[in-house]
């Protein structure tokens, strides 16, 4: 098989679970790199949602991969097969490297369409039933320079049956086999990186079967799929992951799927996980909110107590509250502030003091709050500039917790008792978001 | 004495026209426009960014494309976030960081176009709050209230605005009514130092109504007029006389802003009749349905017979979109994100910019009507498409088109 040059370097494995490292020679020339702990830049068709080249060069330190989905994708086949010189050329993506999902992370697919022979995939005309030579085709034509294989991973759901979960494992094998069998006849996937899908759903054994059956297979790296953030809670997920990764080798990546949230990157990264979608950013957009929670790791445990304190104390009076939309407040994470509400009317402070984006360089929470009573398009593209530039400020800080054994402290900032279930619930909080500096 | 005089500082005018040329063969001029933030250059089309921003475009990417001013919306902003809130984040400017020029009309437009509830009487437009129902009144003061605290570089007078469909006596009670209603807007404005107050001529499509009002306001010294009235749904044929009656008659040193006027057509036969200011939601509205304006009209990118067109919007076009990305691009991403109307928002800006840039560019260089005759030629198939009022208003204006 003519493989690509992708290569993980370990630099520090901590606590013998979380590790730390490079991922190298990404990309058809192999000159590309990204750093693990990290995550993948997430785009609808190519673009980051809301922004053009010009507003997302506002944000320094992009990671070099981009993620593409073939939820996009694959209702455009025949213009792509037209065109001919693959997806990056077409979107007007330069030097970056591809990456291409089957699914789109921020959405839950309909479930009950999956077959032993297909799984579908929901573009804007409509659902798109894909054979393992439909998805091959569909991977010639986008000419990614990494992607997953097929995969069934409609095992989220909490009714589902161990008999379902067994299927969904026996069938991504057979997915795995048939698409390696085919990328190895293909030309135009030479020097293409394939990762294998670990599935298993919520049952331990069938993620370890899943996971070593999988392993077996010459693949570059492994996809976790199954194990969304709507799925399971972190303990368990958390279990699954270490068993999973106890089968795979050390030195091939580890990328989980449909995880997201700060909470839980960081639990998943203690149990061996490398690589992430950014899809969690956007959605905080769409429901008109601005990450802010700290992930300030300087030096000064006397402090971080004190400002624990103060988190409490803030969160103790942000109880009385504007108008919240409901449907934001299920939600909605206390990594975040809800910017429709009314107390930012005046607020003429940033969304994050200290932040070095675009958006909180240029303007301040009482505009947003304009731009978001009034419906106006800005509110995405600012919002989505900060906090795309927040949730990467955040990964450069778990990697830097782990270069200097400062988890622990990056834990208690992320890992906030405010933060467990009953926030969500029980009202807006700054929480995590009194606002104070922070490194990012 | 001496001391007290001393801190007595002469405020010079927020307002200083320079004509830089001007075109022998039609009334068209070229000027710089000196106003408080930045010389705006003239002809110029200014976008219209309604509540405090252009839809989807940031202040950096509009000063990117050039732009020197813009439009905000009294009425909108007067309503969300009100002017209180602006006057505390540093006027319209501070609020929306935009360091260059902005225009704000009175708020009259929207009264009479989209609240259907409104009275209009001598003290002002009486309407309805479309958000809390309340009965509110858009007098001349209260409107100049309003753009003193959002601190726009020009303020439009309030006018009482008559569409210019009507005929009959309300027309030329309009006009007057506008007359005093512009003196109560010279008298409540408490920025004359640092905001400049337009007047608006009205007089519908009547010459002697017109010509009264004319008369009538450019007795009053405001540092420039509006041609307002126009731009709704009255014929081409009168349009254009009306936009040459009023070029007429105002002052050849103060800028004359005709109101509502962005299509790329109109935009050049009303420069060759000597206006120098436009403003249009046309461009930017259009856009967000996918349509982008080019040389030869327009394009409908969401079209199906642009799903395999892999050249650029306008292979001749410099913007960032142009630059990056392909129609088909474009047609894919309309259904997969919001960012495919920034991409076409942006084009449509710089087209228009762009087009105001190579008349001014034609004017100064004294080849003025044979842009306008390559223009016509590469906008419409034929010339026997040409629009007649387009022939009879260059005509006027001693052009000929070919």
């Amino acid at each position: 098989m003519a493989g690509g040059r992708m290569q993980l370097e370990l630099s520090r494995v901590v606590q013998g679970r979380s590790r730390l490292g490079v991922l190298k020679g990404l990309g058809r020339t192999g000159q590309h790199s990204l750093e693990v702990p990290g995550c993948l830049l997430y785009t609808h068709f190519g673009t980051v949602p809301h922004l053009t080249q010009d507003t997302l060069h506002t944000l320094r330190n992009l990671p070099s991969v981009t993620q593409v989905t073939l939820s996009n994708i694959a209702e455009h086949q025949e213009v792509l097969e037209e065109f001919k010189d693959g997806f990056r050329k077409f979107a007007g993506l330069h030097d970056t490297v591809v990456y291409c999902s089957l699914h789109d992370p921020a959405t839950l697919c309909p479930t009950g369409y999956t077959t032993n022979k297909t799984v579908s995939v929901w573009g804007s005309g409509g659902r798109i039933e894909l054979t393992v030579a439909k998805f091959m085709a569909l991977q010639k034509t986008v000419q990614p320079d990494w992607y997953q294989s097929m995969a069934d991973g409609e095992t989220w759901q909490n009714s589902t049956s161990r008999k379902r979960v067994r299927k969904s494992v026996d069938r991504t094998l057979a997915h795995l086999d048939e698409c390696l069998l085919v990328h190895q006849k293909s030309q135009e996937l030479d020097g293409v990186e394939v990762f294998g899908v670990v599935e298993g759903g919520d049952i331990l054994e069938e993620r370890v079967r899943s996971a070593r059956e999988t392993a077996k297979r010459p693949v570059a790296g492994f996809c976790l799929d199954g194990l969304q953030t709507a799925s399971m809670d972190q303990r368990l997920r958390t279990q699954l992951i270490t068993a999973v990764n106890k089968e795979l080798p050390e030195d091939k990546p580890r990328l989980l799927q449909g995880v997201g949230r700060p909470d839980e990157v960081l639990a998943c990264v203690e149990a061996g996980v490398d690589l992430f979608e950014s899809f969690f950013p956007f959605q905080v957009t769409e429901r008109g909110c601005a990450l802010c929670f700290s992930f300030d790791i300087s030096p000064d445990p006397e402090r971080a107590v004190l400002e624990l304190s103060e988190e409490k104390d803030a969160a103790g009076d942000t109880k009385q509250n504007g108008d919240l939309n409901h449907d934001d407040q299920t939600q909605m994470t206390s990594f975040e502030i809800n910017l429709k509400d009314k107390r930012y009317q005046d607020d003429f402070r940033p969304l994050v003091e200290g932040c070095g984006c675009y958006c909180c360089k240029n303007h301040q929470r009482a505009y947003l709050h304009h731009l978001l009573v009034t419906n106006e398009l800005l509110a995405g593209v600012l919002l989505m500039i900060h906090n795309t530039s927040h949730y990467h400020g955040f990964f450069s800080a778990l990697r830097e917790a782990l270069a200097k054994d400062k988890l622990d402290l990056l834990k208690t900032r992320i890992f906030n008792p405010l933060n467990f279930t009953d926030a969500t619930k029980t009202g807006m909080k700054d929480g995590l978001c009194a606002s104070r500096p922070h490194t990012g | 004495l001496a001391a007290r005089c001393s801190r007595v500082t002469l405020k010079s005018s927020p307002l200083t026209l320079r004509i830089v040329a001007e075109c022998p063969v039609t009334k068209a001029r070229v000027c710089d426009l000196i106003l408080p933030h930045c010389t705006v250059n003239t002809p110029v089309f200014m976008p219209v960014g309604t509540q405090g921003t252009l839809k989807g475009i940031t202040v950096d990417q509009l000063e990117d494309l050039g732009c020197q001013i813009c439009l905000g919306n009294t009425y909108h902003l007067g309503m969300r976030p009100g002017p209180d809130l602006i006057e505390k984040a540093n006027d319209l400017h501070g609020f929306m960081n935009w360091k260059r020029n902005l225009l704000t009309d009175s708020g009259g437009f929207q009264m009479v176009s989209l609240v259907e509830l409104s009275e209009v009487t001598e003290e002002g437009v009486k309407f309805k709050s479309p958000y809390d129902g309340k009965e509110i009144l858009l007098s001349p003061e209260k409107s100049i209230s309003i753009q003193n605290s959002l601190g726009s570089d020009i303020m439009m007078q309030l006018d009482d605005v008559v569409s210019s469909t009507v005929t009959g006596p309300r027309v030329e009670e309009a006009m007057h009514r506008s007359v005093r209603w512009l003196d109560r807007c010279i008298a409540a404005n408490k920025n004359p130092h640092k905001q400049n107050l337009f007047a608006i001529i009205q007089g519908g499509l009547n010459s002697k109504l017109r010509k009264a009002c004319l008369d009538e306001m450019t007795k009053r010294d405001v540092p420039g007029f509006a041609i307002g009235g126009l731009s709704g749904g009255e014929e081409k044929d009168d349009f254009w006389r009306m936009v040459t009656l009023s070029t007429d008659h105002l002052p050849r040193e103060k800028p004359r802003y005709l109101m509502g006027v962005g299509y790329a057509v109109d935009l050049v036969v009303c420069v060759a009749l000597g206006c120098d200011m436009f403003d249009c939601v046309f461009p930017t509205r259009t856009a967000r349905f996918g349509s982008a304006l080019v040389p030869w009209g327009s394009l409908q990118v969401k079209q199906k017979q642009y799903a395999k067109d892999f050249q650029p919007i306008d292979p001749d076009c410099q913007c960032p979109t142009c630059k990056r990305h392909s129609r088909a691009y474009l047609h894919a991403l309309f259904k997969s994100d919001t960012a495919a109307m920034h991409h076409v928002t942006i084009h449509n800006i710089s087209y228009q910019l762009t087009l105001m840039r190579s008349v001014r560019q034609s004017i100064m260089e004294g080849r003025f009507p044979e842009f306008i005759q390559s223009f016509m030629k590469r906008m419409f198939p034929s010339r026997d498409q040409y629009p007649s009022w387009t022939v009879d208003a260059l005509a006027s204006v001693n052009i000929t088109l070919q």
